[in-house]
C-alpha cells in the first residue's frame, strides 16, 4: 500500500489517479494492487476458467494504463476498471460462443417465474468444512449454469458492490431489468448450490 | 402473506430496502414458514459465499506476469 509519509494513511483513490495521470508509475501500480484480486475473481466467475481470467486481468489493466489519460473521473476508478473488465470478459465469451457451456443470452428464461424447489437446510459452514478448491469448484459450476446476463448482473451487484444504476448503465439494461435478473440469479444460484450443500 | 409473495420480497429484504410494514408482514410469515425461512437463509448464504474474500485468491505467478507486463508497457511508453 502506498501510504502518505506524513500521516500513514492510505492515499485517496482520486489522488492516485491524478498522480498516475501525471506519469507516476508507482501511483498506477498502487491502483492495480488495490483491485487486481477483485478483477481476477470477477474473471474467474465470469469466464469460468483460470486461463481466461488471467487474460482478462492483464488486458484490463493494460487497457486501463493505455486509456488512463482519457479517464474523465466522472465515475469511481474501480467502476471504470470493472467496465473494461466486463467488456474484455464478454469478448472472450463471445469468441467461445459455440461452446455449449456458454450462454450469452437466454431470453427464454428472462420472464419465467422462479420457484424455489429445494427446502432442505444447508450444512452450517461449508467454507470451514470444505477444502477451498472444492468449494470454489462448486461455486464456479453453479455460476456457469446461469445465462451470462444473469451471471454478470449477480457478480456486478452482489460481489463487486456496484449499484443498480451503475450495473444498468454498464450493461445497457433498465434498472428494472437489473433488479429482475438479480432476483432470478440469486434464487437460481441458491437452487444449484442447494443440491450440493444441503445436509445429509 | 403467502409463500409466493414472501419470495418476491427476497431482494428487498436482503438489500435492507423494504418499507417497515411489509418487512413486519414478511417476518411474521418467516417465523411460521420453515420452507421460506430456509430459502431466505440459504439465499443470503449464497451471496456470502461468493463474496468470501478467501476464495479465488490471485496466484503469485499470475500477479507477477501482470506486473511484468505493466512495467514493460510503462517502460516502452516512457522511451
Amino acid at each position: 500500500m502506498a501510504n502518505s509519509p506524513e500521516t500513514g494513511l492510505v492515499k485517496d483513490e482520486s489522488v492516485l489517479v491524478t498522480e498516475a495521470k501525471a506519469g507516476s508509475y508507482e501511483a498506477f501500480e498502487e491502483l492495480v494492487n488495490r483491485y487486481e484480486k477483485k478483477i481476477y475473481r470477477l474473471g474467474l466467475n465470469l469466464t469460468g476458467n483460470a486461463e481466461d481470467a488471467e487474460d482478462m486481468l492483464q488486458e484490463t489493466f493494460l487497457k486501463a494504463f493505455e486509456h488512463l489519460p482519457n479517464f474523465r473521473e466522472d465515475s469511481r476508478f474501480y467502476t471504470w476498471i470493472v467496465r473494461i473488465a466486463i467488456n474484455q470478459g464478454l469478448m472472450k465469451l463471445r469468441k467461445r460462443r459455440s461452446s455449449k457451456e456458454v450462454q450469452i443470452e437466454d431470453a427464454s428464461n428472462d420472464d419465467g417465474e422462479v420457484i424455489p424447489r429445494d427446502f432442505a437446510d444447508w450444512r452450517p459452514n461449508p467454507e470451514q468444512e470444505m477444502e477451498r478448491t472444492e468449494l470454489e469448484n462448486i461455486l464456479q459450476t453453479a455460476a456457469r449454469s446461469l445465462p451470462m446476463t444473469f451471471r454478470t448482473v449477480f457478480f456486478l451487484r452482489d460481489v463487486e458492490g456496484l449499484s443498480t444504476e451503475e450495473t444498468a448503465e454498464m450493461l445497457n439494461l433498465s434498472e428494472g431489468a437489473v433488479k429482475a435478473r438479480l432476483f432470478r440469479a440469486r434464487l437460481r444460484l441458491r437452487e444449484e448450490l442447494s443440491k450440493i450443500l444441503k445436509r445429509g | 402473506m403467502n409463500c409466493k409473495d414472501a419470495v418476491q420480497q427476497i431482494t428487498g429484504y436482503l438489500d435492507g430496502n423494504m418499507d417497515d410494514e411489509l418487512k413486519r408482514m414478511l417476518e411474521v410469515h418467516l417465523k411460521c414458514c420453515h420452507h421460506c425461512q430456509v430459502v431466505f437463509d440459504t439465499t443470503k448464504k449464497t451471496v456470502e459465499l461468493y463474496c468470501d474474500g478467501k476464495l479465488f485468491p490471485l496466484p503469485g505467478s499470475v500477479r507477477s506476469r501482470l506486473h511484468d507486463a505493466l512495467r514493460a508497457k510503462w517502460e516502452a511508453s516512457s522511451r
